[in-house]
């Protein structure tokens, strides 16, 4: 092996972060593959899914809830089963919860607005896939830009994913964008294998665009790849 | 058969659409209480009666109509005996 990890990043009608999101990954040391939506299967040695942010299906319905049923949803689904890594931004993180394999659902911002600009965000956990290269800066700063960001659950759903752990990623008080419960920015399966948030890495890889704490969280991602690809050797 | 699903935001769940459109109806000089915003969606269904249409649109909102997290749904249909 290369060493530089194969991610899948699939794109949707109405993706519009999918380009952003490969070149990211690439940066930071992955091989990044688009994959259209009505794929049956992912690529070959597959060691994770990034899906990526947008619009898929005009956002029809609910934000999510088309793409959900895309073929390449099946194979991500099995994927996520198996405990393949898989990482949602944006709309990625609506597909999740429409799909059932994150809990709660994201509802049009409290504001009303759609929401563009730096937030900063708290890293709750550092021992995750998603989040290990955190463990020196537990206060990172990372563009949203959404209109439907608003995480929801109903309040014993949320006291569970405390307990568990799984609200990996908080906006910093006074942060909030959307009126998210618990200020919650991103949250992880009970596996801790899926992880969806609604503020955007792929824009934040270069000094250039503001802030490289993007890169943090996807790089933990390939870090998370190459780990599990030495232990199937 | 026709059959009209309205979704409807649980109660409790905030509902920002409809607040805005409560505070417009009154800057216009209504005098509204709470306005809360659902969707209508209305579907031709093939089925032998009634209650297998029915049965049929439920499926449908379980699966894709509504979110039962934050939205609760009702069914009309139009021939139905």
């Amino acid at each position: 092996m290369s060493g530089r990890p194969l991610v899948a990043v699939p794109v949707f009608p109405g993706s519009n972060d999918d380009r952003d999101a490969v070149a990211a990954l690439e940066r930071v040391g992955a091989r990044a593959v688009a994959v259209w939506h009505d794929e049956g299967e992912l690529p070959p040695r597959t060691a994770a899914v990034v899906l990526p942010g947008g619009f898929s299906y005009g956002d029809y319905l609910r934000c999510g809830a088309i793409a959900r049923f895309s073929p390449i949803m099946r194979a991500v689904t099995a994927f996520a089963r198996d405990g393949g890594l898989v990482l949602g931004i944006c709309n990625g993180f609506q597909i999740l919860t429409e799909a059932g394999l994150l809990p709660g659902v994201l509802r049009p911002n409290a504001s009303l607005t759609f929401v563009c600009r730096d937030v900063r965000l708290r890293v709750e956990r550092t021992d995750s896939p998603f989040t290990s290269r955190c463990d020196e800066r537990r206060v990172i700063t990372i563009p949203v830009k959404h209109g439907d960001g608003c995480w929801f659950a109903p309040p014993e759903v949320v006291a569970e994913l405390e307990a568990n752990g799984q609200i990996l990623l908080r906006y910093e008080r006074g942060e909030n964008p959307n009126g998210a419960v618990g200020d919650v920015a991103g949250l992880c399966n009970e596996a801790g294998n899926v992880f969806g948030l609604m503020p955007h890495p792929e824009h934040a890889v270069d000094p250039l665009l503001g802030s490289t704490d993007g890169a943090l969280l996807l790089g933990s991602l390939v870090d998370a790849c190459r780990l599990s690809a030495a232990a199937l050797v | 058969m026709r059959a009209t699903v309205l979704i409807r935001p649980k109660p409790g769940i905030l509902d920002p659409q409809g607040q805005a459109v409560e505070s417009s109806l009154r800057h216009l000089g209504f005098a509204v209480g709470e306005a809360r915003v659902g969707k209508l969606v209305e579907l031709d269904v093939e089925a032998g009666d009634g209650a297998e249409a029915r049965a049929q649109v439920e499926r449908m909102c379980e699966q894709l109509l509504a979110n039962p997290l934050i939205e609760s749904y009702e069914i009309e249909l139009a021939d139905e005996p």
